[in-house]
């Protein structure tokens, strides 16, 4: 093993930080030092914090040296994707339209990153507003897949898995509204959880489908997210959708997984989403088959389930996420905040708002807008809104169904590896299918991990855990016990920016 | 025959306060007609006495206190704005609008 | 120029049908979904937070008491209150709206089906109402560069979002036919007992001169026999004055039209105090698209029976049994109590009363003098510089003989160009009775020489004489007399 600070994983940071072995200064400065050394190729981060973060190590430092009880990730940096709300640092859900904006308080869960005392590192690239699957729709420019920096690092989130691929972060905070967290994971063979709905507070995660938006972690392995996850979550009073329970045990369930044994444990292999279907490329299809292979291994019992609505959850997710997003948007008028366009001392009010909205909003924006708008509307939201909805219904049965005989389901998490660049910019239907397996979740409610399950061609493949409604756990349980039997794709072996 | 015309699309713009281009029209046009067009199936779904969901994770009832937090203040809720006069948000003349 | 038939032409060929929907801002000393404070009168956005500022990320959280406060408000006006409701949101743009949505109730109502009686002429109206709902309010603009704050001809404008999100509750009615030629006072007796119930509940200081009760008045015209006509909507009617002028306007205006053979557009008009005319708005050429959909942000609401009936165990007299209460307390006629509420005076005189006047003194005054003032200066009662207390002192002047009817009139006018109380006016202006009654007796020793006639007369048995001698002393004394003290003088000394 690499004695480097930045291929340590972050659990194994704090308590070198907690023992004295390491100050955080020292791991914050080699994390920065590693962003400046290879974020020009990379491009994960909007904004470099280094002096806030800096300042954040030496109170972490401090804290630990006057023997303050620390959090378990106490001094450990993390990048936060630029959709979470940061007080004092710019934040831009990589739209134009939030340029220069200095948010005048925290999101709940930047709060707790700072109560247990995590320098944030900076703000990670996007799509804008989270739309996306490829990260190719910020408006800030792209950011390269550090496995191959000709292919795309995943979507929304491809800043901060990326940002973990290259080991620029040892942690950084995603958000989840169709697979967000899951899918750029997978590509870029980082591990990274979409929490139950509302166990995670959305207070400062900037709306894009408040029904299915869910902030998580994102990580090297399962254990480090686990215990970010414990850090972030929790109920908060204001987030009406907060559910008000005690945090799944995840961190004992990341530990427990890690010993290998799902004796006991069933999973459900949903039909409607097993690999084979014309979606997923072959390569994906071989990963996937290996990893339940391993965990029957392991113990598990494996179960076919049927899940028949599933097969509708895309299309649904695609009319309920941009129909609240065409709402949720609506505030970006330039009256309060954020740029204003057009705004010649002639021109009238609505003039200058529908110019700044034209000028500050890209185009996978500007479609999903139009989209949501379509399916709200007079005379078309029973057939598509108000349908879609039910159909949301239908996809919980299913999972409720299918809970009632399995511990969790289990899928890939995207039917393809990293593609390139450009590559699905003219068939927007074909990129949507990036989110096919990990819509379902969301539509739900329930958790879904993203754990790498190998290479397919030499990029990396996602393999997904789906558990029930708070049953968080059981998910970090079969993801981590996966991880035990496989070769840690970032530890040493280094993708290609490694060579750079 | 396409789900979703260029003139409806570009009612949903003004709806939308999108001041999209003309290309932008005829580009929004065909792609949203051919994601429509892709979700047809969703229609044919049997939702005859499903109760819609709008909620992941349902909750009843969660209220606050009627206790006043600070509010923020005033530079900080000006410094963001895009123009700014008398401690308010200046915006341009309101036409054609409904007062 | 606007064709207005009479109102007696009009109500001679029409039937009015009326509606009204009221917006109501609760007092609740925080918004409807966030802790900002809501208290009038800030300096301009001091009172806004990330969540009622719309910033990137804020979420809404429902404040229980406006809740509370609305369920009381359906249970007084005999709604019924649902059992499973929730927000939506209304979508569309506009710069006082900071979310560009106004988070409203759209199909599931807090309450809904209720009624709410009133008398008008001794005929008794039942308004139903259709619901009564929870949203929140919007900023407010200031537009600069135009003649008097007007959005017309205004080059820019300022938003202040103080306001945005104070819980407001809307109350509408069904429409209302069969009021005939009553229409504006029905109009304006309902939106009066509206506000005595809601004022009675707490939850609102319903002021409509702040702009904490606004009503949007619709009327519509048609011939007897046939379908009702197209409707108004006069938006923002801001004193009960107002809801009644605008009703007998709009029936003035449309009947003219429509005796022309010309066609009522649907619309919104305002409503212009200084003419008591309305004006259109603008005419929507697309209907609005409001694309309504449930709030993904808020919990549904499943207002318990046990919460519903905790809250109804707390609701207080109804104004309409209150007041017959009063009436018999106060032992007033029917006429008479009508009178006192038409002139909206219940509160004043009972406030008048408990303050330490006699009844009969409070109700001479607020129904008399005060609104003798209040009608020439064109404001309503309460808006008159004087408060009940001082009413209350006034008439215990009187009471002790320190003023006459006369003299409290002049301290009246002291008191209202803001001099101070009455004692304070009564010693600053010199307005005591005198009651020195070696003064007096001079006095009347003088009137006496002057009018030998009258004095003969009196000495003669003629009592009504001394009416004339009481007039010198009067004069004499610049009516600081008392007339009864004076006369019992007179007759002392020439009988």
């Amino acid at each position: 093993m690499s004695d480097r600070i930045i291929d340590k994983a972050a659990a194994e940071l704090a308590a070198d930080i907690r023992e004295g072995r390491l100050t955080s200064v020292e791991v914050t400065t080699a994390f920065l030092d590693r962003i400046d050394a290879v974020d020009g190729t990379v491009g994960a981060f909007l904004h470099v914090d280094r002096e806030g973060a800096l300042a954040a190590a030496r109170e972490a430092d401090a804290a630990v040296a006057a023997g303050e009880s620390v959090s378990p990730l106490a001094g450990v940096p993390i990048a936060v994707k630029d959709v979470v709300v940061t007080k004092g640092l710019p934040t831009t859900a990589a739209s134009k339209i939030l340029e220069g904006w200095i948010p005048p308080y925290d999101a709940t869960i930047v709060e707790r990153v700072k109560a247990a005392r995590m320098p944030i590192l900076g703000k990670t690239n996007l799509d804008e507003f989270a739309m996306g699957s490829s990260t190719e729709f910020s408006a800030y420019g792209r950011t390269a897949n550090p496995w191959d920096t000709g292919r795309i690092p995943g979507g929304s989130g491809g800043g901060s898995a990326a940002a973990v691929a290259a080991k620029m972060a040892p942690l950084a905070i995603g958000t989840d509204t169709g697979g967000s967290i899951r899918q750029p994971s997978a590509v870029t063979g980082t591990f990274g959880a979409k929490p139950t709905y509302g166990s995670n507070s959305r207070y400062g995660v900037i709306a894009f489908s408040s029904s299915l938006d869910t902030p998580g972690p994102v990580s090297r392995n399962a254990l480090d997210a686990a215990l970010l996850h414990e850090v972030i979550s929790g109920h908060d009073p204001r987030d009406s959708t907060a559910v008000d329970a005690p945090v799944p045990p995840v961190a004992e369930a990341a530990r427990l997984g890690a010993t290998g044994d799902l004796s006991g444990v069933t999973l459900g292999v949903v039909t409607e989403l097993t690999a084979g279907s014309d979606a997923a490329e072959p390569g994906v299809v071989e990963a996937y088959r290996a990893g339940i292979d391993q965990l029957v291994k392991l113990g598990a019992q494996i179960r076919e389930v049927s899940c028949p609505s599933f097969v509708h959850a895309l299309a649904a997710y695609y009319l309920i996420a941009p129909a609240e997003a065409s709402s949720n948007l609506a505030r970006y008028d330039g009256v309060r905040y954020g740029l204003r366009a057009g705004d010649d001392g002639e021109r009238g009010l609505e003039e200058v708002m529908s110019l700044t909205r034209e000028v500050g909003f890209g185009p996978e924006v500007k479609r999903r807008i139009l989209l949501g708008t379509y399916a709200l509307s007079a005379g078309y939201i029973d057939r598509f809104y108000g349908q879609a909805q039910k159909v949301r219904t239908l996809v919980k049965r299913d999972f409720e169904a299918a809970f009632e005989q399995v511990d969790a389901l289990v899928s890939p998490t995207t039917p393809f590896t990293a593609f390139k660049f450009g590559e699905h910019s003219e068939d927007l239907y074909r990129m949507y299918l990036a989110d096919l397996y990990t819509v379902p979740a969301n539509l739900y409610g329930g958790p879904g991990v993203s754990v790498p399950v190998g290479l397919a061609e030499g990029l990396p493949v996602g393999f997904q855990v789906m558990g029930p409604v708070m049953g968080d756990d059981i998910a970090y349980r079969v993801a981590a016990a996966l991880e035990s039997t496989q070769e840690p794709l970032l530890a040493d072996t280094a993708p290609e920016i490694e060579g750079k | 025959m396409s789900t979703i015309s260029r003139e409806e699309v570009a009612h949903l713009a003004r709806l939308a306060r999108l001041e999209v281009t003309d290309e932008e029209l005829d580009a929004f046009a065909g792609q949203l007609d051919a994601v429509l067009e892709s979700m047809k199936a969703l229609g044919e779904v049997d939702t005859e006495g499903v109760q819609p969901s709008s909620h992941a994770v349902p909750l009843v009832n969660v209220f606050r206190e009627d206790r006043p937090q600070p509010s923020l203040p005033r530079e900080a809720v000006l410094d963001g704005g895009p123009d700014t006069a008398e401690g308010r948000f200046r915006v341009p003349r309101i036409l054609d609008e409904e007062v | 120029m606007t064709r207005l038939n009479t109102y007696d032409a009009a109500m001679a060929a029409y039937e009015p049908v009326l509606g009204i929907e009221t917006h109501i801002e609760l007092d609740t000393n925080t918004k409807m979904f966030c802790g900002c404070s809501t208290v009038f009168g800030a300096e301009p956005n001091t009172q806004v937070c990330p969540v009622c500022l719309a910033l990137p990320g804020a979420l809404p959280v429902a404040n229980k008491a406006a809740v509370e406060a609305t369920i009381k408000i359906g249970l007084a006006l005999n709604c019924s209150i649902a059992e499973w409701t929730r927000f939506a949101r209304k979508n569309y743009f506009y710069p006082d709206m900071p979310k560009n949505f106004q988070t409203s109730q759209h199909e599931e109502p807090l309450c809904e089906d209720g009624f709410v009686d009133v008398v008008v002429d001794g005929e008794s109206h039942r308004i139903e109402i259709e619901r009564v709902h929870l949203e929140e309010d919007t900023g407010k603009t200031l537009h600069v560069g135009g003649a008097a704050g007007r959005i017309h001809g205004a080059t820019e404008s300022l938003v202040d979002y103080n306001r945005a999100g104070i819980p407001l509750v809307e109350i509408v009615t069904r429409p209302v036919p069969g009021t005939g030629a009553l229409a504006p006072e029905v109009a304006r007796a309902y939106a009066a007992e509206l506000r005595d119930i809601v004022r009675s509940l707490g939850v609102s200081d319903v002021r409509m001169e702040q702009g904490s009760m606004r009503c949007d008045v619709n009327v519509s015209l048609n011939r007897p026999g046939e379908e009702w006509g197209t409707r108004t909507e006069t938006k923002n009617v801001n004193s009960l004055r107002s809801v009644e002028r605008s009703v007998r306007y709009e029936i003035r205006r449309q009947s003219a039209l429509l005796d022309a053979g010309d066609k009522i557009l649907q619309e919104t008009r305002h409503f212009h105090e200084a003419t008591g005319e309305t004006s259109p708005g603008r005419s929507k050429e697309e209907a609005t698209d409001y694309r309504y959909f449930p709030e993904p942000d808020l919990a549904v609401m499943e207002p318990s029976r046990a919460w519903v009936e905790e809250l109804r165990a707390t609701l207080p007299e109804p104004p309409r049994k209150r007041r017959e209460r009063l009436q018999a307390a106060w032992a007033l006629g029917d006429k008479e109590m009508q009178s006192v509420v038409n002139a909206d005076a219940v509160e004043l005189i009972e406030a008048t009363i408990a303050a330490g006047s006699s009844a009969s003194g409070a109700v001479k005054w607020w129904l008399g003098e005060l609104s003798r003032r209040a009608n020439e200066s064109g404001v309503e009662l309460d808006a008159l510089d004087i408060a009940p207390s001082q009413v209350a002192e006034l008439q215990g002047m009187v009471d002790d003989g320190r003023l006459n009817d006369k003299l409290a009139r002049q301290v009246i006018d002291g008191v209202l160009s803001g001099e101070g109380g009455p004692a304070e006016v009564a010693a600053a202006r010199g307005l005591e009775v005198v009651s020195d009654t070696g003064a007096l007796e001079a006095a009347v020793d003088e009137a006496i020489a002057a009018n030998p006639d009258a004095a003969d007369k009196i000495r003669g048995g003629k009592h009504a004489a001394a009416g004339a001698l009481i007039g010198a002393v009067m004069k004499s004394t610049k009516g600081q007399a008392d007339a009864g003290t004076v006369r019992r003088i007179i007759l002392d000394k020439l009988s």
